[in-house]
């Protein structure tokens, strides 16, 4: 909520700006780095839009969704087994999404009944469902073994650049959504449902309808980045497509910048994934131990984000 | 086939009682302190590793050091939460949760330096007994008969001593339990401590059972979901109720689909009670 104060002080002029020069950064990441830097640069814009997808239903409507692991995994699924049967790679992703936005729109109505810890458990359960079934309808999927997804010829510079936009194509759209739902009556209805639902309903907000909205755009967004991830690295497993551990990094990259407004998903995600890129590289052993220290620290230091952060030394 | 049945039903029901040891501290947790503990599948995890490493290097054996590995991890659960916990019990879902998730990521990271992700059990080969057709391994139905023994003990403590009727009142109204003059962070943290407590009993069982293995803390911790989806929150009967159909469930469920179908099948199960019945089977409203 404060990280959306700041957004609105921030102003429209502000935002846009912001949000575009970070683009453009990323965009040409290839112009002054090798293709280390292009590979975090597609990180950060993959990470990008898992945030802002999440954001639309924990952040602006507060429902706490670790659904996000189970979007990634259909999408990256969707989209493999598509390309394998041979259709198109960019038809393949566009499949993916719709199919995910799909699912998504069918069990929003089953689990966005339920409130608080009841949700989170419901939508962690469609993560541990979506691996369970990739690893056990080998038919389709390959099983534990996983499935290859066919390699884009080129070389090795073009595939960096070539992903790197895929990636920022779609980061654009979801950044080009958040701003209209933050700005229009979905974003409106949501932050109403977030503060009070019951209230919400009362004035005459369709809540389960905006539940569901925001469900399936929190979803179609993950699903395309899921399948252009696998047809980036090539190969998925039950295990790493479905991952709990992405289901809730996430969500804490949305916390750390700022939940429920346009900036504070971006700035989390470039800012997890930059710090885990450093930590990573030198605390092999520790990495995981290290992002959960982070994660603490957040929660206890920064409970707005740094969004909120800015607004506390304006104040 | 009678007595397939009844080697279904006797798995099913060890099975359960594992599940039931495993969910009912969780549970506890769960309806006390209105948080999931993201750690509790570590907490199982952790205690049986500490129980083989008792066994390979001093040789003691798992019943005797059941008890000191679940004091153990009591102590452990106490002052994370008195320390930590306690600080944001009272926010909302997705802060207190992913706050366990991050220290379940460190005490995940640290059990795989200090122990290694190689699987390991405690073999005692207790031999079996046999009825007829049906077999009845005897290691197993010790760790079955002392998982119970353990949720009974739980359940001892919450209905006849001090804290255990402090526990329940604070689960039944903080604010009036606070007026009462109970010291209701005091209670967290024991709450919290006896959660570990449980899960700490369990691992020391489950390392005489399973493999014991970082890899499936998510697993144990999904099945502590299901169960107390099922049984409903923070009673020691709903529960056991609930680990005991979890484990039919799967038992029978393997039998006739497939064992890789059983794990599906509980949470089949869950998103259904979850849509139809949150409360649980057994659960009664108005403690949410």
């Amino acid at each position: 909520m404060i990280g959306a104060a700041v957004s609105r002080t921030l102003g429209s002029r502000g935002l846009p700006w912001v949000a575009g020069l970070w683009l453009v950064v990323l965009a040409l990441s290839p112009l002054y780095g090798d293709n280390y830097i292009v590979k975090i640069a597609t990180f950060v814009a993959l990470y990008g839009v898992l945030a802002l997808s999440w954001n639309f239903i924990g952040g602006y409507a507060g429902y706490p969704s670790f659904a996000t692991g189970a979007f990634v995994g259909l999408g990256a699924y969707a989209g493999a087994i598509c390309q394998n049967a041979g259709v198109p790679m960019i038809v393949a992703w566009l499949l993916a999404a719709i199919i995910v936005a799909g699912v998504a729109a069918a069990m929003g109505p089953v689990i966005l009944r339920l409130r608080g810890h009841y949700f989170a458990i419901g939508s962690i359960s469609l993560v541990e469902i979506g691996s369970v079934l990739a690893s056990n309808w080998s038919g389709l999927t390959g099983g534990g073994e996983g499935l290859n997804v066919r390699f884009l010829p080129g070389g090795p510079d073009f595939i960096a650049r070539f992903f790197l936009y895929a990636m920022l194509v779609i980061l654009v759209a979801a950044l080009a959504t958040t701003i209209a739902v933050d700005r229009g009556r979905l974003g409106f209805g949501l932050r109403c449902i977030a503060q009070n639902e019951d209230a919400a309903e009362m004035v005459g907000v369709p809540s389960t309808r905006y539940k569901i909205a925001a469900f399936v755009l929190s979803g179609v967004f993950c699903g395309a980045a899921g399948a252009a991830y696998a047809s980036w690295v090539g190969y998925i497993a039950p295990a790493d497509a479905f991952s709990i551990l992405l289901t809730v990094k996430v969500p804490v990259m949305v916390l750390l910048g700022g939940a429920g407004s346009v900036l504070g998903p971006l700035i989390g995600s470039a800012a997890l994934v930059l710090l885990e890129e450093t930590v990573w590289a030198r605390f092999l052993d520790y990495h995981q131990a290290i992002l959960g220290a982070i994660i603490v620290a957040l929660i206890f230091f920064l409970p707005g984000g740094l969004l909120g952060l800015r607004l506390r030394w304006r104040s | 086939m009678s007595a397939l049945y009844a080697q279904v039903l006797l798995n099913g029901l060890m099975l359960g009682a594992l599940y039931a040891c495993i969910a009912v501290g969780f549970s506890l947790v769960w309806g006390v302190l209105n948080v999931i503990s993201m750690m509790h599948g570590s907490f199982v995890i952790l205690a049986g590793y500490l129980t083989c490493a008792a066994f390979t290097g001093a040789g003691i054996h798992p019943f005797a050091a059941l008890v000191p590995v679940a004091l153990l991890l009591l102590l452990l659960g106490y002052f994370l939460q008195l320390g930590l916990i306690n600080r944001v019990v009272s926010q909302p879902v997705l802060t207190t949760l992913t706050l366990t998730f991050g220290l379940d990521m460190i005490l995940y990271n640290l059990m795989n330096v200090w122990f290694e992700a190689t699987p390991r059990r405690v073999t005692l080969d207790l031999g079996r007994l046999e009825f007829g057709e049906v077999v009845l391994p005897l290691d197993r139905a010790a760790a079955m008969v002392l998982a119970l023994a353990m949720t009974g003990l739980l359940y001892v403590i919450l209905r006849g001593s001090r804290l255990g009727r402090a526990i329940v009142a604070v689960r039944m109204d903080r604010d009036a339990a606070a007026l009462m003059g109970i010291r209701v962070p005091r209670v967290y943290a024991a709450t919290f401590g006896l959660g570990a407590m449980m899960a700490g009993a369990c691992g020391a069982l489950l390392a005489l059972v399973y493999p014991i293995t970082t890899n499936v803390t998510g697993q144990l911790l999904g099945k502590a979901f299901i169960v107390c989806v099922i049984g409903g929150l923070g009673t020691v009967p709903g529960a056991l109720a609930g680990g005991l159909v979890l484990g039919l469930v799967e038992s029978f469920g393997g039998h006739w689909f497939g064992p890789q179908v059983a794990p599906l099948l509980g949470f089949a199960l869950m998103l259904v009670l979850l849509a139809v019945k949150p409360t649980g089977l057994f659960g009664q409203r108005g403690y949410e």
